[in-house]
């Protein structure tokens, strides 16, 4: 702490947030109240499709506390929430793109689906109000299942999407990969489903709306991970109001794992509502809320086949997925399934063909959309569990046939899109198995059979696009925003310096992060450097965090506002020091004149930029206050090896982790404590999906089965073990910090190695397929049926 | 939650007299009652607090037997020396109830009143074969637990304390639902002064006496024996965490399991 | 079941007295109060959250008469008479923090500081029952509370810290 050089940089500076988490002083979105506030309480649906034949509001209207009751007729004049990627199809045509109402209207399509917004003096009297609000439902057949979605005679949820589809889409030369199958010494082949998942923040969503008349302005506090696109979707789109009347406000924020990147229902609502009660309201899900609400994650189903050479070599990939897009289009859902997951089919491997097609259903399930990883845990687990495949088809290692796979050679370009700037998976995958002992696995495998133990060793060589991304590709691509960051760097007279960012911080250490960046560039105490994010009425703009994008593309945007900050600084040195501008150099907090002594301090160049008593006023403006707005050339590819040894009780099915080593390539490192903690917890959250998460709706009737921590088994502190983390660097290319990301990896590269550990630990009893999570009941099954 | 009454009990026999006059809910730790209230699943008019009787409360040695206070929580139980030396699996039973905030407020009564059929305490009572001590009787284990969530506790009728003997040996092993880690299947194991109990709960509608495994035991009380006896999965719950046969299935295996840890 | 339910005319508060962070706290409140309603919404202590319903997650974690108990999970009453303390009153008044939150600072052991306020609660719980812990009791220790973002990795190793400090 306090370090004063810029050797602030890469080093492991505890944060600066922490204080007030620590002691209770943490501001969240349910912590804030405000004068005259309501309470608003959500009318959802117990039916997964029903029409509403009719809502009789008499008795609630009447019931004590009540202040006010909504439904979706009364929305007149407000637009249905937007999605923000548009699809075009394999037959040229844009995807179907049903409304998605913020109140129901005539229909409710999942449990949970919102049908009434009832605001009341307290929770109490909203909840009880809202117990004698009576809907007349005609409940219709529902379908949970995103294959049984587009057969034939399924439930049809919405008139705008005939059979329930959303699109077909594809990827690739499918010509070239046909044509490649029919060389291949070897196929494998595989079916897999990737699992239902609910992102559970802890932290469940919040919001509190209010409206002022004097100005005919709106507030919202908002748990929400990027407040400028909530704004901009939430005006421009939905309610028709000038951005300059809506101020949204993410304060601290509990996790968001990318469901609280989207515009939902109810915040909308309660922005709304609040003008027409002119009383604020405030909104915090409880945690069943949650489960039914929130975007969901995966729900892949996916047959993928690699054809092999003789000598290992991958031929070409094939890969049909269908994806569930819930019952509504979320805001970012379209992209995940195709655009963020087609595009890493490659891997790390050379394989020259690469076809991939998807198609998206409407199913009677809560909307799903981006949940840490978005599309890259499940193109990852496609290609590192066929990979795990074809090394057990062809018999080769599986360190081996990776090997003889990897790409080398940069920049590569890859069948499916994308150009790889740098990477060196040999280093990650050298690094990993030196880590987990592979060496000594043979030994432990042994020892664990002679206490009746499976042991198994499993490997994931990832590879991610993160840094989303250069605007106008992602525009090409059907995006309806760009994806730019915004950066403001603040001097004050004195010399200290606030930093406005348009990415938000819900856990990621930005505070600490950035505040090293500014220090280590201007020189300066990191204790004088104040990070704010999260307000649209004090940063110039923002697209948020989401991605692992917030340095790379955020911290870039701050380094370009400082490179102004500099340059405008060396003027006015060059002023006050009376020599030309191109004799300042300006290092360790000073401008100095070229080999001399005679220097300015930067709090002294600060403090004549706002008192210009001397200084150049007829060349230059006063001030020192510089914004930058960055969009990066590329994407960036963080890439690594996992490895993960487990163990497996054929008795009763439990699988454990007894080890788990990740060697990743990020970059360049700002503060390794902190990349090392985003590691574990993806880690945890990967090793969660596939040991434990499930979400699961009843097939017949809808209804969410997993719908609270007593189904829905959450990692706990006892499930996972402590984690090898280490890293290799290839810096970035293309940013000025070579800087590639890390806040997904582990969630993207840690299911499918635990999963392969979990096949090579139950190779030997016979069974083929085990789906995730790998749970006991599950594996007991598998063995059971294998030996049968 | 809605709104009810609240009354704070003086003493067993008012607690019971407050019971029977407000038609109200007993409020021992409250861990499975106020999250039900919560939820709208439990509306009880008026609750009736136990925590300020005194003569629910406490452990002590009697003879062969231990003895528990009914508003006794399981932290204590789990802490309790008088238990660890007496009977070290009760112990070890109340120490894995919950999580550690869950065993600092839940109490042995409220437990075994609520009579969850994947609870760990009726297992050990009906495993140890221990006596319910109410305001008005004395019901044998065997008599107690009637059914999912019922027992036999008439309306007004109080746990005040129940009576655990003595065991030679006995063990009980959990295999934890992963989500909730309520049992999935728990089975007690003891030997003691009437022979060989098993006491299984999580895998049906109500924790249960195996009579085939106490049948194998009693013949030869070895790991092996409880192993091979094979337990019909028709009276087995099934649902998402586990089949009624991996249920059955299971308490083969934990039985197994228990008589190696009883030694 | 609804004729069981009290008409709202009828409900009777009751009563409370308690002391919160070393101070008496008396209060008139609806029987139906949870404690953690009454810290937050009486008392202001927002530091205690609120993430299930179902009392499993621990943020909510206070400790009543030196025992963690889940805030949440209990009403209000339960408390009468109790002391009880939440994060807000773990650092000593001069600010200097309490070994276990020093400790999390210092080894990272959290992230969006959500859970953090009931982790740290359990923690001081956990060590003061278990002064010597190893790994696997201060896993198991911490059953009752999730995290979403360290994955634990870092929380063990906070309270092992915290642990060293709280036994200077």
């Amino acid at each position: 702490m306090g370090a004063t050089d810029q050797g602030v940089i890469g080093q492991s500076v505890r944060r600066k947030e922490d204080l007030r988490f620590l002691t209770g002083a943490g501001q969240f979105t349910d912590d804030v109240n405000a004068l005259r506030q309501t309470c608003g309480y959500f009318l959802r649906s117990p039916h997964a499709h029903a029409r509403i034949r009719r809502i009789d509001l008499s008795k609630a209207k009447a019931a004590p506390g009540v202040v006010a009751i909504f439904t979706g007729d009364d929305l007149t004049g407000v637009n249905g929430l937007p999605c923000g990627w548009l699809i075009t199809g394999t037959d040229g045509k844009p995807m179907n793109e049903p409304p998605h109402p913020v109140l129901a209207q005539g229909k409710v399509r999942h449990v949970g689906d919102q049908v009434a917004l009832v605001i009341a003096e307290t929770l109490h009297e909203a909840k009880d109000a809202a117990e004698l609000i009576n809907v007349d439902y005609e409940t219709l057949p529902a379908v949970v299942n995103c294959v049984d979605a587009l057969k034939p005679g399924a439930p049809q949820i919405h008139e705008q999407a005939p059979g329930n589809k959303c699109y077909t889409w594809a990827l690739g030369d499918k010509a070239a990969v046909d044509a490649a199958f029919a060389k291949a010494a070897t196929v494998s082949k595989l079916d897999i489903i990737n699992n239902r998942l609910i992102p559970n923040a802890i932290e469940p969503r919040a919001a509190l709306a209010s409206y002022n008349r004097a100005d005919e302005s709106y507030t919202l506090y908002v748990s929400n991970q990027n407040p400028h696109v909530e704004r901009l979707l939430m005006t421009a789109f939905v309610l028709g109001l000038p951005e300059s009347k809506v101020r949204v406000i993410a304060p601290d924020v509990g996790g968001g794992f990318g469901s609280k990147i989207y515009l939902y229902a109810e915040e909308t609502a309660l922005v709304w509502a609040s003008k027409k009660v002119n009383r604020p309201i405030k909104w915090a899900a409880d945690r069943s809320e949650a489960f039914l609400t929130d975007a969901h994650g995966r729900d892949h189903v996916t047959h993928v086949e690699l054809a092999v050479d003789k000598d290992g070599k991958f031929l070409a990939l094939r890969v049909h997925t269908t994806a569930n897009m819930g019952a509504y289009l979320s805001t970012f859902a379209t992209c995940i399934p195709t655009i963020l997951y087609a595009t890493l089919l490659a891997g790390q491997y050379t394989t020259p063909a690469i076809f991939c097609e998807v198609t998206a259903s409407f199913t009677n399930t809560a909307p799903v959309d981006a949940y840490r990883g978005a599309g890259r845990p499940e193109a990852t687990f496609v290609v590192e569990r066929i990979v795990h495949q074809a090394a057990v088809d062809t018999g080769i290692a599986q360190d081996e046939i990776r090997r003889r796979n990897f790409i080398r050679t940069f920049p590569y370009a890859t069948p499916v899109a994308l150009t790889y700037d740098i990477g060196n998976y040999d280093a990650t995958l050298d690094d990993a198995m030196k880590v987990a002992d592979v060496a000594g696995f043979p030994a432990r495998k042994a020892d664990a059979a002679k206490r009746g133990m499976l042991r198994g060793l499993g490997y994931a060589s990832y590879i991610e696009a993160c840094g989303l991304a250069p605007s106008n590709v992602a525009g090409a691509l059907g995006a309806r925003a760009g994806l730019f960051e915004a950066g403001q760097v603040r001097v004050n007279p004195t010399g200290s310096v606030t930093v406005f960012t348009g990415s938000h911080s819900h856990g990621q250490g930005h505070e600490t992060t950035f505040a090293q960046i500014v220090a280590g560039r201007l020189g300066i105490d990191i204790a004088h450097v104040e990070v704010v994010h999260g307000d649209t009425g004090r940063i110039p703009f923002g697209m948020g965090t989401y991605g692992s994008r917030s340095l790379s593309v955020g911290g870039t945007a701050i380094v370009k506002a400082l490179d102004k900050v500099i340059a405008k600084g060396r003027k006015i040195a060059a002023h006050l020091l009376e020599t030309a501008e191109t004799d300042i150099e300006f290092k360790d907090g000073k401008f100095t004149v070229a080999g001399t002594d005679r220097s300015k301090a930067f709090a002294e160049v600060s403090l004549a930029a706002y008192v210009p008593h001397n200084y150049p006023l007829d060349k230059l403006e006063p001030g020192l206050d510089e914004t930058a707005f960055y969009d990066p050339t590329n994407f960036t590819y963080p890439a690594g090896t996992h490895i993960c040894e487990v163990e497996v009780d054929p008795e009763t099915g439990v699988v454990k982790v007894v080890n788990f080593t990740a060697s990743d390539d990020f970059g360049n490192i700002i503060n390794p404590m902190i990349v090392a903690g985003q590691v574990h917890g993806g880690l945890t959250q990967g090793i969660g999906q596939a040991l434990l998460e499930n979400c699961v709706y009843d097939n017949d009737s809808g209804q969410l089965l997993t719908g609270s921590y007593m189904d829905y088994a959450m990692p706990r502190a006892d499930d996972v073990p402590s984690f090898n983390v280490s890293t290799q660097v290839t810096p970035c290319t293309h940013n000025p910090l070579g800087a590639k990301g890390c806040g997904e990896a582990g969630a993207i590269g840690a299911p499918a190695a635990m999963m392969n550990a979990v096949h090579d630990a139950l190779a030997p009893v016979g069974v083929k397929r085990i789906d995730m999570p790998a749970s006991p009941h599950r594996v007991w099954q598998a063995i059971q049926s294998a030996r049968a | 939650m809605y709104a009810f009454d609240l009354h704070k009990a003086a003493s067993a026999a008012n607690a019971a007299a407050l019971l029977t006059q407000t038609g109200g809910k007993a409020l021992a730790g409250g861990q499975s009652l106020v999250a039900a209230m919560k939820l709208r699943l439990a509306v009880p008019g008026a609750l009736v607090d136990l925590s300020g009787v005194p003569e629910m409360k406490g452990i002590r040695k009697e003879g062969d037997t231990i003895v528990i206070g009914a508003m006794t929580r399981h932290a204590e139980v789990a802490a309790s020396d008088v238990v660890k030396a007496a009977i070290p699996a009760l112990a070890a039973l109340a120490d894995g109830i919950g999580d550690r905030q869950v065993r600092n407020m839940g109490t042995l009564g409220g437990a075994l009143a609520n009579n969850d059929p994947a609870a760990d305490y009726p297992a050990a009572v009906l495993g140890l074969g221990a006596t319910v001590n109410t305001n008005t009787r004395k019901i044998a284990a065997d008599d107690f637990f009637k059914g999912m969530y019922e027992t036999a506790l008439a309306d007004g009728e109080l746990i005040t304390s129940v009576s655990f003997p003595i065991p030679k040996k006995a063990a009980y092993v959990k295999f934890p639902q992963p989500a909730s880690r309520f049992a999935l299947v728990g089975v007690f194991v003891a030997q003691g002064p009437g022979g060989v109990r098993v006491a299984v709960t999580g895998a049906a509608p109500s924790v249960h006496r195996a009579a085939a495994i106490e049948q194998a035991l009693a013949k030869s009380f070895t790991a092996d024996a409880a192993k091979a006896v094979k337990i019909d999965a028709k009276h087995c719950n099934s649902d998402l965490h586990g089949s009624a046969v991996y249920r059955a299935h299971l308490v083969s295996v934990l039985a197994s399991r228990a008589v190696t840890a009883a030694g | 079941m609804l004729l069981q339910r009290r008409p709202k005319e009828e409900v009777v508060s009751i009563k409370l007295s308690l002391t919160v962070n070393g101070k008496a706290v008396t209060a008139d409140v609806d029987p139906r109060t949870l404690l953690v309603e009454f810290l937050r919404n009486n008392l202001a202590l927002t530091g205690t959250h609120v993430g299930c319903d179902t009392g499993q997650c621990g943020a909510c974690t206070v400790h009543l008469d030196g025992r963690a108990v889940k805030s949440c999970n209990m009403l209000a009453a339960q408390a009468n008479g109790a002391s009880v303390l939440t994060i807000e009153g773990v650092a000593k008044p001069d600010g200097t923090m309490h070994p276990m939150q020093a400790a999390f600072k210092e080894c990272h052991g959290l992230q969006c500081g959500f859970c953090t306020p009931g982790m740290v609660m359990s923690a001081i719980d956990l060590v003061q029952k278990h002064p010597e812990a190893d790994e696997k009791t201060i896993r198991e220790g911490l059953e009752g509370n999730f995290c979403r973002c360290t994955g634990y990795h870092n929380i063990v190793r906070a309270v092992q810290l915290g642990a060293t400090g709280m036994g200077k």
